[in-house]
């Protein structure tokens, strides 16, 4: 009986790899649950509103005047704010978690406060002081508009440089004969890119959202033409900022889209140093 | 381009050229062609400066009117511009049209020696007193100011009022059965979550005379103004006081079907969209209020400006209002003469028999600050 | 070595007896040169931040009138109704903080998480719609609550369909609650943005290696996780309350000044139709932000301090 029952027993599986992806597994559930949900809080107040709006008012918007010559003032002045904030807090963020950490704190103090400050309040302080020549034009707006993005970017980038360890890719880097501005711009920059993304995307949707500094200014940006031609009718102007929020996301599809796609092309270096359990020089808090 | 050293020169020519643009002198458009000895800027009246064809001709050699929070659909200002335009061939830019009275006064400050400073202002009078205590608004008397009532006009002729109107009840029939009349008939328990206020009364002119209006519809007076905030408070408290911004879309999708507004607002901004929409002055409170008329005194184009007043206090301009449901401040002129636009005047529902009388600056800055005060506490709490 | 301390984190001064004056001074230097990267910045936040909070503040403490100094203004707005408007906008930005974080978190990780084509798809539809939304606000994202969830909304109207009258009991879209509902549609899409970049800290090989040491999820979260990611959390969280803090437009399009909250109140006094000529008023209440926003820093550096004790 032994024997045959052992013979039966034999084709019997291996000892069971353990189900190390057992509890990762049900998390997928939670992910659609989360996402539907999420889904259903955001698009259905835009269904009532497109309800409301009709579509024949969508046809009114794009035809009106002045659409084309605002919505490019926007783009410009986005373009023009995207890559001044770049340009200051890349190199600002990364030199201070490198060589001064010790003024981490208080670039968060300084890069909080633009967003406290209320805009109209920020506006007639600085209406107040820039000189005559630069109130002469929109820049203006788009040298403000870096200081209201700069808490964003900021953060993005502050917690993007969290997950890097700098020093070492630096001392790497150098030792390999880059210098400064080579480990900055092959090295770190591509290894940022979720964090730069981010940025870029808070950015120019800052941009080209901005109603009151812009309006104050007496500039017809993208949103202050939507609230001037639209005082006429509730479905034209509900349809004027639905479209609105449509066109700002076609925008940003396409800088997304471009982004990833050149950065597959320059075969970007995307280095994964593995440092399990280090953390940042905690004690610079 | 991100090398430490071209960081530091770049900042130190960023600061070097706002430093340098700093110490420029901003541009500054004096106003007439320069070729007659006229300076359109110090031009009280027209006739002391060469008369209107003198006038007409430096307007029109500026070639430009800025103007400021002037909404097209807001007592006809839009065909208001476009005749001018039309007439006079002056190209007109419209800065900022939601904006408030507060605005075109920081506009006018912010904006100063800039090409693109407001010329002529049309702003509530607590800020056509504060305009003109700053300094900011140049004399002017236009051709009919003797038309114009002594109460309504600064005596140093710097602002002076242009049109007003009621604050009336407006609402929907297709949605409120029962014709409403008072602010008494408000408080009846039909009308739950269905009426509004256009704005927060701290910030908007015809809210605060919406709660001024209850007042006096309350036992209040001009310089009594809280039994107004206790009467929304009732309101609200019983339900039937919605406090959200309400507005021709909000009356459209059908969450308050009566609004509490300008007659001429409702006329013109809400009548418009919905057919048989009807308005109604408070059979117990009559409040109106007049906006003012004023012109920079550093106007980039003040012969435009002046030529600008003159056709709005022109029967033709008075006229213009009138078919925006607004009562143009020569009313009675116009009708005494029979020059007014008669289909106009009659669409106008009727107004209350007497004199008209508004709050002193006093009364209303008591007013304003008790309302800043209470409002939120009582409405919401 | 000595490319070693060329990359020293702090400026310090070199304990070198031998040569110490002529150390010093060139640690100053040393230290100088150093500075002189943040120099941009610097100047920019100069000119673009700092002069005109100055001439906020400087007009905080004038009369509006006649320009004299005057402590009047900073009086008005620490009492009555402002006093209630701070205390209002805290407690509304302090939901308006926690919650979208706590979800934005979840959607992100949610997003993040996401594998193969149809993950980077919804990352790339999150990442720009969260962009859109985070910047959405004022009198169009009051008139979505309002045509959803007011008395005649499309939502009231299914819920009344379902037998379930919203409206029967004290719920009001012009209130507390309802305001921080709407503020939810911009702040969570603008959580998710922010932490983004932080979940990347989070190497997937950890967590293998972590569950091949046996560790139980809870486990993973308590010891490398939630270390890695609560410091960047809390600086998410910061960036939010004073989002919440300083919006206007959504709250007053909804409640019509109803609510009382400091943004509006500076409103009602920089740009209103009402209050004339009592400017300085309204930039003492802009000061008055910037003074809780600095203790509201000072309490985010203890609880930072705290939690990386806490957490080591």
């Amino acid at each position: 009986m032994a024997a045959i029952a052992d013979v039966q027993a034999a084709p019997a599986p291996a000892p069971a790899i353990p189900q190390r992806n057992s509890r990762p597994r049900h998390f997928p559930v939670w992910r659609w649950i989360i996402l539907s949900l999420a889904g259903l809080y955001f698009l259905i107040p835009l269904w009532a509103a497109l309800k409301f709006a009709g579509v024949k008012a969508f046809g009114q918007v794009s035809h009106q005047s002045g659409f084309t010559s605002a919505l490019g003032l926007s783009v410009r002045l986005a373009v023009i704010t995207t890559v001044l904030t770049l340009v200051l807090m890349v190199p600002t963020t990364v030199y201070v978690h490198l060589r001064l950490p010790r003024l981490r704190r208080a670039l968060e103090v300084i890069t909080i406060l633009p967003i406290v400050i209320p805009p109209i309040v920020l506006i007639i302080g600085v209406l107040q002081i820039a000189p005559a020549s630069l109130k002469a034009t929109s820049n203006l707006l788009a040298l403000e508009y870096v200081v209201l993005a700069m808490p964003f970017a900021y953060r993005s980038i502050d917690t993007g440089l969290r997950a890097l360890d700098l020093k070492t890719l630096f001392e790497a880097s150098s030792s390999l004969g880059a210098n400064w501005l080579t480990t900055l711009w092959r090295v770190v920059v591509p290894n940022l890119r979720t964090a730069l993304l981010s940025a870029v995307v808070l950015t120019v949707a800052l941009v080209l959202g901005e109603y009151t500094m812009a309006s104050l200014d007496l500039y017809q940006t993208f949103p202050v033409w939507i609230v001037l031609f639209s005082q006429d009718s509730g479905p034209v102007s509900t349809a004027a900022s639905l479209l609105s929020l449509f066109v700002t996301w076609v925008l940003l599809m396409a800088i997304v889209t471009i982004a990833s796609q050149s950065s597959r092309r320059r075969g970007g270096a995307e280095v994964a140093l593995f440092t399990v359990g280090r953390r940042e020089t905690g004690d610079s808090r | 381009m991100r090398s430490k050293k071209t960081l530091a020169v770049a900042a130190v020519a960023l600061s070097g050229a706002l430093l340098a643009a700093g110490c420029s002198s901003g541009s500054n458009s004096s106003g007439g062609g320069g070729s007659k000895s006229v300076n359109w800027a110090n031009c009280v009246t027209v006739a002391s400066c060469g008369g209107m064809k003198a006038l007409i001709t430096a307007a029109k050699k500026e070639g430009q009117l800025n103007v400021i929070t002037l909404p097209s659909n807001w007592a006809n200002y839009g065909t208001i511009m476009k005749d001018f335009t039309a007439k006079y061939g002056i190209h007109i830019t419209d800065a900022n049209p939601e904006g408030s009275s507060q605005d075109e006064l920081n506009a006018v400050t912010s904006l100063k020696g800039q090409s693109r400073a407001p010329d002529v202002l049309d702003m509530g009078t607590p800020f056509a007193i504060k305009g003109d205590q700053e300094g900011l608004l140049a004399p002017y008397k236009v051709a009919t100011w003797a038309n114009i009532p002594a109460s309504a006009k600064a005596s140093d002729a710097t602002w002076y009022g242009d049109y007003g109107g009621y604050v009336a009840i407006g609402y929907n029939p297709a949605k409120v059965k029962v014709a409403p009349t008072s602010f008494k008939d408000l408080l009846k328990p039909i009308y739950k979550n269905q009426i509004a206020i256009n704005n927060n009364p701290t910030e908007a002119g015809a809210a605060f005379a919406a709660v001024y209006a209850a007042a006096l519809a309350n036992g209040g007076s001009f310089s009594n103004i809280q039994p107004g905030i206790d009467y929304f408070a009732k309101l609200r408290k019983e339900g039937n006081f919605e406090p959200v911004v309400g507005g021709p879309t909000t009356v459209q999708n059908g969450s308050t079907p009566i609004l509490v507004w300008w007659d001429y607002l409702l006329a013109s901004e809400v009548k418009t969209v919905i057919p048989g929409f009807k308005i109604v002055i408070p059979s117990d409170a009559a409040f109106a209020s007049y906006y003012d008329q004023a012109i920079n005194k550093d106007a980039p184009n003040p012969a435009a400006a002046r030529l600008w007043e003159e056709f709005l206090y022109s029967t033709e301009g008075q006229n213009l209002w009138l078919e925006g449901y607004a009562r143009p401040i020569e009313l009675p002129t116009l009708v005494a003469n029979g020059t007014v636009n008669k289909a106009a005047y009659d669409a106008l529902p009727p107004a209350p028999s007497g004199t008209l009388t508004f709050p002193s600056q006093a009364e209303y800055n008591k007013a304003e600050d008790l309302v800043s005060q209470d409002w939120a506490k009582e409405v919401l709490g | 070595m000595a490319a070693k301390s060329e990359l020293a984190p702090a400026p310090g001064i070199r304990m070198d007896p031998g040569a110490a004056p002529r150390g010093l001074a060139r640690s100053a230097l040393r230290a100088g040169f150093r500075l002189l990267g943040i120099v941009p910045f610097s100047v920019y936040v100069l000119l673009g931040l700092v002069l005109p909070t100055i001439a906020i503040a400087i007009g905080a403490f004038e009369n509006s009138d006649t320009g004299a100094l005057t402590f009047s203004n900073l009086d008005v707005a620490a009492h009555g109704i402002y006093l209630t408007g701070f205390e209002t906008s805290i407690k509304l930005s302090v939901l308006a903080a926690v919650i979208p974080g706590i979800v934005g978190f979840l959607i992100a990780y949610a997003i993040f998480t996401a594998k193969g084509r149809a993950g980077s798809a919804i990352r790339r539809v999150a990442i720009t719609a969260s962009g859109v939304f985070a910047n959405f606000g004022g009198v169009p994202l009051a008139f979505l609550f309002i045509a959803s969830l007011g008395t005649t909304g499309i939502v009231t109207g299914w819920l009344n369909d379902l037998g379930v009258n919203i409206y029967a009991g004290k719920f009001s879209l012009f209130t507390l609650t309802g305001v921080l509902l709407a503020y939810m549609y911009f702040q969570i899409p603008l959580m998710v943005l922010v932490i983004l970049p932080a979940l990347e800290g989070l190497r997937p090989a950890w967590r293998e290696a972590a569950s091949n040491l046996g560790a139980s999820a809870w486990h993973f979260w308590r010891y490398i996780g939630g270390p890695v990611l609560f410091p960047p959390f809390l600086g998410c969280v910061l960036l939010l309350f004073g989002s919440a803090f300083s919006a206007y437009a959504t709250a007053d399009a909804m409640t019509a000044g109803a609510l009382p909250l400091t943004s509006i109140q500076i409103g009602s006094f920089l740009n209103g139709n009402v209050i004339a000529g009592q400017q300085n008023v309204g930039k003492a209440l802009g000061l008055g932000m910037v003074v809780i926003i600095a203790i509201v820093m000072i309490f985010y550096t203890l609880l930072q301090r705290r939690a990386a004790k806490w957490l080591r």
